[in-house]
């Protein structure tokens, strides 16, 4: 980032969420680079940034498209980038029909299970397979043309009503963008969870994506897409991840009836006949994955064990997890790091779901409101729960802290920095690798006799790590397992150098192949800390990123298409043609001795059959995609619908809301009717949630520590003082807050950092709510309501995340009721709205021949081309995927960047609830894990945190979209990253203590809460 | 504090180190005087350094866990356990046209574009109080007003906004401190008071009027939230040393001031001879300081409970040749640290910067070495008045005036003696 010379921060409260990560925002500007903060509130980004642009919380496409719809109707692209290294020329499916053609929805939508058949966004193509292009752009079948008429409709006057932006700061956002970008300068994007916790999160993403790649700001220094996560190792559980639908390295988790055998499981990870990116090498990578869990009981005749591995039924995210508690689904349940009771969106439903489980293990350093709920949560003062009543058995173990053990973090930009251990835990405080271990153990131990073949996996497992001097795993072991090795032969246990050396015949073993060459040479890459003013700005030798310690993602777009450098000034990687070979400042992120004028006779085949200037390597189609043929479940274009609680209605369809959003109709979880609808004045106010620097996340890291509680001591919301005059609000006073699943109370900040909006013609005014407190802990030093019991469940399709930053609800002075009084009080705001189960949740709200004619071109256009087999491929050509279903995948946000930023969440629904039976079983089919690539990341998995917009942290940054995902069928779209980590990147700690402020470093294990 | 490079009599001799500190320049510690650059323009307000400098130096939590209705501040300011402090400012358009209108004075208000010949007259006057100076004194100033005076007369600090403080504080005055003259402000760039000599040779002098250049700022907002992390000043005149009766206080090696917390019998001297309210008391457990924030000190285990508190700087990190904590934890670089003149001259550079940008609001504070306390070890950018951030706009060492004291005095004991004697003689006549 410190290489932009414009960043714009959009969904993100950078300085705030990631303070360390934002000193090269600072570095960038002190270059001389314009900041540029798009959000509802001026927050302490804000205050630094050169300019605030007030924005509606959910109308980002509209902003962002009409940005593209500007760039591309005065031909402000970068012409020569977009022709060489995107998707723009590609023809697209005739049978596709676009949104604006059809009120809102792409062809192929399937009213019964809201999901998309894709096979009508597929690209064209001969009959060997190889897509069609028109490269003079002027097809009307191409997306490019498509594009343009698109986003037609998006412009500087739509933006003025539906996001509050006047036409003056559109076009200083516009020149700005445009003015750095091109041969010469490259603008940055920086995101986190204020783009992702929306029903269209990764379409936020996917817009942004497309809009860098006509500028050309993708692979290049000073480019891309900063996905801001925001814990310490967030970016590192997501590639390792705690996500239920990936396994390491981004392999989709098998899913039961589709991936059956090893060859339907690697045709999903990724084929030569697929792709010719390095996604090809599917098979190697799966195969050193279960050569590392399962050692020599892995063998060829068992197919390297892969019926050990578990298969998914269905969705197993967090909340669809809850609601089986609900349902008595559910026995048993850890919690490590994460405090779902007040981190989570609708919390009560989290604490009462809790309250059905037959044991609770609460990992953490206190006795957190997710380990107390039973005693003195909110729902036993209001009698909801009686703790004589509740059966379930709560375990408290306690963790060790983040200088209480070694390890590792991955940072925004793919960073891994070794960590070691300044001190032993204190008394029987353990690291999350002691417990898990120890656990190992004493459950092989159990299962030691049995002869029963289930149990084989936990028996087989290599659980031989050694142990350090103080009895502790050694972390470093792990880290070697990771990386790989090689398995008999000379080379025995020798460490793999890359991940070009996985094979696919047993020869080698390793636990995460985007890793591998951490550990090249059996030393600790990660641990390198050489000063950043002893190397190059690309500081290759401070830690070690992945893959290859390469520091920006596609950066072969950093040169044009014959291999010379963009510019002097932005160069990064070139071909030498002497040599031979990409060289230049960073590692060059293509096959190294491939010249830009080689083209390949086909279309896939791996790695191999890339062409000279196919940057996007891990695209199926090696090309940054503008147009989404898969990957994205709902929608190929990013087009905007209105948030779940609008009460505006969308201004350019019919369709209000995202069809495809996934949605959890219950009694516990009602929705705001939506506009138009009667009672849809009832919560008027917009509440967006967020954190605070002083604070991390759901609190079990600050609020019981005095030097940071008594920097924020008291939950608050912040209001303008237009909105504070209209209710009568007292600045430091109370105010209850009223949403259609709870009420909460706040002091009140009055501000002018709060803007209110003219939308529409009608004032809006949006609610600020950090969501750090909770009440019922044990000690904690601050106590206060939890915003996130505001929010209800209502999630994006991609990613399983919840939507948290556009809540409908209401504001009234004073504080709220006590004990059951306050359960009146919300059930009488609702009976006052006229909710029910389906207010705020139809899925058409279009005419029935739109449905009609959007679902007949699906069917008929995937039954020609796969023979019924639906959904399936990326770029035309096919197979291969077996995924089922419609949709596939979800692919992460973003744009298809690799894992990391994809923000997902979790996951979709689960599957059987009983109450939403329905929806669940939607829910299965499209969320499917195997499907998509979908790297959520793992704080969205968790789902835990609704947190607040603008998360962010730290460094993450760049990288996101270029990384794909795996997953063969996506390709993501294009993407490109930057990262460059300067020097020590910014995660590292500083000094003095850790302070509070910045969380990154102190992350320890809790990816929970936001990201 | 053991450790080699502590100049043991260094610090025996305050009193004659002392004598160094009285003129304009450092003399032979000037290499050695540690100080910070707090620049405000890229402070973010995230505390980092609130709670680095309490976890290093185990100080006590303080705030009152309750929302001290000041934006997003809840410790309120310096005080014995809160050594940082981050203030948080909301400001609406008209006030920030008016700090831009009053930094714009700063520089452009008939900045010299050569600095006259005043260096000579404040290396007078320096070696005049030199001698003058007696005890504890920390005279330089008083001597060199004289010096400064010219500079002062052209270069006014601060804009209109302020006279009710100044004319409070420096008021009083006397010598050629004469209110514009006295702040810690600095124009910046433009106008480096008092070392001019040997500025103008390094080109800082170069003036920066920037009353008809374009000074559009580039998109002026109409609201901006400004945010400081506050400190020790360690002055160059520190009062709180030269009040000290029991030599608790002393000036280190590295020109910063330390309380040794063996030696403070809590008398509370120092609290009274601080112009900027930094140094305080630490709850003893019978009085509240200043309100009721020691409430929840009482569950930590407090050390130094009764005696003087306030920042050293890091003291014990500098010796082992570390950075303070505040300044190594602090994301942006806001909180810079080094040497004093290298921090000054970096923060000048800094100014010239912003202004260029039009951002004419930018000034210094606690670089003019002819201020009321000889100029601070601590500098800050800021981007509005002082007061704004609750400084004081023109601070004075108590012991400033102590040597016009004496002389006055002497005088008026040498009238006595004088009255006396005609009196004696008068009479025996």
């Amino acid at each position: 980032m410190a290489n932009a010379d414009c960043i714009v921060i959009q969904g993100s409260n950078m300085a705030e969420c990631h303070p360390v990560g934002f000193q090269w925002v600072t570095e960038a500007k002190a270059r001389g680079a314009r900041v540029i903060h798009v959000d509802p509130r001026f927050t302490r980004t804000t205050a630094v940034a050169d300019k605030h642009v007030p924005i509606r919380a959910g109308s980002d496409i509209v902003l962002l498209g009409a940005l593209i719809n500007r760039i591309l109707s005065e031909g402000l692209h970068f012409a020569e980038y977009v022709r060489a290294y995107t998707n723009a020329a590609n023809l697209i499916c005739e049978e596709y029909i676009d949104a604006e053609d059809l009120e809102g929805l792409f062809s192929g939508y399937d009213p019964t299970t809201n999901a998309y058949d894709n096979s009508t966004w597929s690209y064209r193509t001969d009959e060997d397979g190889r897509p069609l292009t028109d490269p003079t752009l002027e097809d009307p079948g191409c997306v490019f043309q498509i594009l343009k008429r698109h986003y037609a409709r998006y412009t500087p006057e739509l933006v003025e009503e539906s996001c509050g932006i006047s036409p003056e700061d559109f076009e200083y956002l516009l020149r700005s963008v445009t003015e750095n970008s091109g041969r010469e300068r490259t603008t940055c994007f920086a995101y986190a969870v204020g783009w992702t916790q929306h029903t269209l999160g990764a379409q936020f993403i996917r817009t942004a994506s497309i809009l860098q790649l006509l500028l050309g700001n993708m692979g290049r220094p000073g480019g891309g897409i900063m996905a801001l996560r925001g814990h310490a190792t967030i970016q590192g559980s997501t590639d390792i991840p705690t996500l239920f639908n990936l396994l390491p390295g981004y392999l989709p988790m098998p899913k039961a009836g589709t991936h059956d055998t090893l060859d339907d499981f690697i045709a999903a990870v990724g084929t030569p006949e697929t792709h010719k990116g390095f996604w090809a090498k599917g098979r190697a990578y799966a195969v050193s994955l279960l050569k590392a869990w399962w050692g020599e009981a892995a063998t060829e005749e068992n197919d390297w064990a892969y019926d050990y591995l578990p298969r998914l039924t269905g969705a197993h995210g967090t909340y669809q997890t809850a609601v089986r508690m609900l349902d008595g689904g559910v026995d048993g349940y850890f919690l490590l790091g994460q405090n779902p009771a007040v981190g989570s969106a609708n919390g009560r439903m989290q604490r009462m779901a809790m309250s059905h489980l037959k044991w609770l293990v609460v990992r953490d350093f206190s006795l957190i409101e997710s380990a107390t709920w039973w005693k003195s949560g909110p729902e036993i003062e209001t009698g909801e729960l009686r703790t004589e009543d509740i059966d379930t058995e709560v375990f408290f173990l306690p963790a060790a802290n983040h200088t209480e053990k070694a390890g590792s973090f991955t940072q925004t930009q793919r960073l891994v920095q070794w960590r070691h251990k300044a001190v032993n835990p204190p008394g029987e405080a353990q690291s999350e690798l002691e417990f898990f271990f120890e656990l190992g153990n004493r459950v092989r131990e159990l299962l030691r006799d049995s002869d029963d073949p289930r149990d084989r996996p936990l028996l087989d497992l290599t659980w031989d790590y050694p142990l350090d001097e103080d009895g502790e795993i050694d972390a470093e072991a792990v880290l070697k397992e990771i990386n790989g090795f090689h398995v008999g032969g000379g080379r025995d246990g020798e460490p793999l150098s890359a991940f070009t050396e996985m094979a696919d015949d047993g020869t080698t073993a390793g636990g995460c192949w985007i890793y591998a060459g951490v550990y090249a040479g059996s030393r600790n890459m990660a641990a390198r800390r050489k000063p950043g003013r002893e190397q190059d700005e690309t500081a290759a030798e401070w830690a070690w990123a992945w893959p290859a310690n390469r520091r920006i993602l596609y950066n072969r777009a950093s040169a044009d298409p014959d291999g010379r450098p963009w510019s002097e000034r932005k160069k990064l990687v070139w071909w030498d043609e002497e040599a031979g070979r990409w060289v230049g400042g960073d590692v060059p992120d293509f096959p190294v001795d491939r010249a830009p004028s080689s083209r390949s006779a086909t279309v896939f085949g791996g790695p191999a059959h890339l062409d000279g200037d196919d940057p996007f390597i891990m695209q199926a189609d090696g090309k940054g995609w503008l147009f989404a043929p898969s990957g994205m479940v709902d929608g190929p274009l990013p087009t905007h619908y209105e948030p779940q609680e609008s009460t505006f209605p969308n201004p350019l369809y019919a369709q209000q809301n995202s069809p495809s959003r996934l949605t959890l109709p219950r009694e516990d979880n009602l929705s705001a009717a939506g506009a138009g609808s009667p009672g849809s004045d009832a919560y008027p106010y917009v509440f967006t949630t967020y954190r605070l620097t002083e604070h991390h996340t759901a609190g079990g890291m600050s609020r019981w520590l005095p030097y940071l509680s008594e920097l924020q001591p008291e939950m608050f919301c912040e209001v303008s003082p237009e909105l504070a005059e209209e209710v009568g609000l007292e600045p430091y006073g109370w105010a209850t807050l009223v949403s259609p699943r709870a009420a909460i109370e706040a002091r009140v900040l009055v501000t002018r950092r709060m803007t209110p909006l003219t939308i529409g013609g009608r004032t809006v005014h949006q609610i600020g709510l950090p969501y750090h407190w909770g009440v019922g802990g044990d000690a904690a030093v601050v106590e206060g309501d939890s915003a996130n019991d505001l929010l209800g469940i209502t999630m994006d399709p991609n990613v399983n995340i919840q939507a948290s930053k556009y809540v409908a609800g209401t504001v009234l002075p004073g504080r709220r009721p006590r004990g059951a009084e306050l359960v009146d009080f919300v059930e009488k705001h609702q009976r006052n709205a006229g909710l029910t189960v389906d207010s705020g949740n139809q899925h058409e709200t279009v005419s029935a021949e739109a449905v009609e004619r959007s679902f007949a071109v699906g069917i008929a256009t995937a039954e020609s081309k796969h023979g019924g087999r639906a959904g399936d491929s990326a770029v035309g050509a096919t197979p291969g995927r077996a995924e089922s279903g419609r949709g596939e995948t979800a692919d992460a946000g973003s744009s298809g960047a690799l894992p990391t930023e994809v923000q997902a969440s979790e996951a979709p629904p689960s599957e059987g609830s009983a109450e939403t039976p329905e929806e669940l079983e939607r829910a299965h089919d499209r969320a499917q894990p195997l499907t998509g690539p979908g790297v959520p990341s793992a704080e969205d998995m968790t789902g835990e945190n609704p947190e607040a917009s603008e998360p962010s942290g730290a460094d993450k940054g760049g990288r996101d979209e270029n990384r794909d995902r795996p997953a063969p069928e996506e390709p993501n779209r294009g993407t490109g990253s930057e990262e460059r980590t300067e020097g020590e990147s910014g995660e590292q700690a500083d000094g003095a203590g850790g302070s509070g402020a910045d969380k990154q470093e102190d992350g320890t294990d809790r990816m929970d809460e936001e990201d | 504090m053991s450790t080699p490079t502590i100049g043991g009599d260094r610090i025996a001799d305050t009193p004659a180190a002392d004598e160094s500190f009285r003129g304009l320049h450092w003399g032979a510690q000037e290499r050695d005087r540690k100080g910070f650059f707090t620049d405000t323009s890229i402070c973010i307000g995230c505390k980092a350094c609130e709670v680095a400098c309490k976890e290093w130096n185990r100080n006590p939590q303080d705030g009152t866990f309750e929302l001290l209705g000041s934006s997003y501040d809840n410790t309120g300011g310096l005080g014995a356990n809160t050594w940082r402090h981050v203030a948080f400012i909301e400001q609406d358009g008209e006030r920030i046209e008016r700090a831009r209108e009053s930094g714009r004075r700063l520089v452009s208000l008939g900045m010299p574009s050569i600095r006259t010949r005043e260096p000579e007259a404040t290396l007078a006057s320096g070696a005049g109080c030199g001698t003058g100076a007696c005890g504890a004194g920390a005279a330089g100033s008083g001597g060199c007003g004289g010096g400064c005076g010219c500079a002062s007369s052209d270069s006014p600090p601060r804009g209109e906004g302020i006279p009710p403080t100044t004319a409070t504080v420096g008021g009083e005055a006397d010598t050629g401190l004469g209110g514009p003259l006295g702040g810690l402000l600095e124009g910046g760039g433009s106008g480096p008071v008092g070392l001019a000599g040997s500025l103008a040779s390094t080109g800082l002098a170069e003036p920066s009027d920037l009353s008809g250049a374009d000074t559009a700022p580039p998109d002026t907002p109409d609201f901006r939230w400004l945010m400081s992390s506050d400190v020790c000043k360690h002055c160059t005149h520190a009062g709180c040393l030269d009040v000290c009766p029991t030599g608790a206080l002393f000036r280190t090696e590295f020109g910063t001031v330390v309380v040794q917390e063996d030696v403070c019998n809590g008398c509370g001297t120092c609290v009274a001879g601080c112009p900027f309210g930094v140094i305080e008391r630490r709850d003893d457990g019978t009085i509240n300081t200043p309100t009721q924030r020691d409430r929840k000190a009482a569950e930590m285990d407090v050390p130094n409970r009764g005696t003087a508190n306030k920042c050293t700087l890091c003291y014990d990190r500098l010796v082992e040749g570390q950075t303070p904590a505040c300044a190594q934890t602090c994301p942006t670089t806001s909180i810079k640290f080094g040497g004093r003149e290298e921090m000054v001259d970096t923060a000048r550079a800094r100014v010239r910067e912003l202004h260029a940008k039009g951002l004419t609001e930018a000034r210094l504070y606690g670089a003019n070495p002819e201020d009321g306390v000889g100029g601070t070890g601590s500098v800050f950018l800021l981007l509005d008045e002082p007061e704004v951030y609750g400084l004081p706009p023109d601070p004075r060492v108590a012991t400033k005036d102590l040597p016009g004291m004496f002389a006055t005095a002497g005088i008026a004991a040498l009238g006595m003696v004088a009255a006396a004697g005609l009196a004696f003689l008068g009479g025996r006549r």
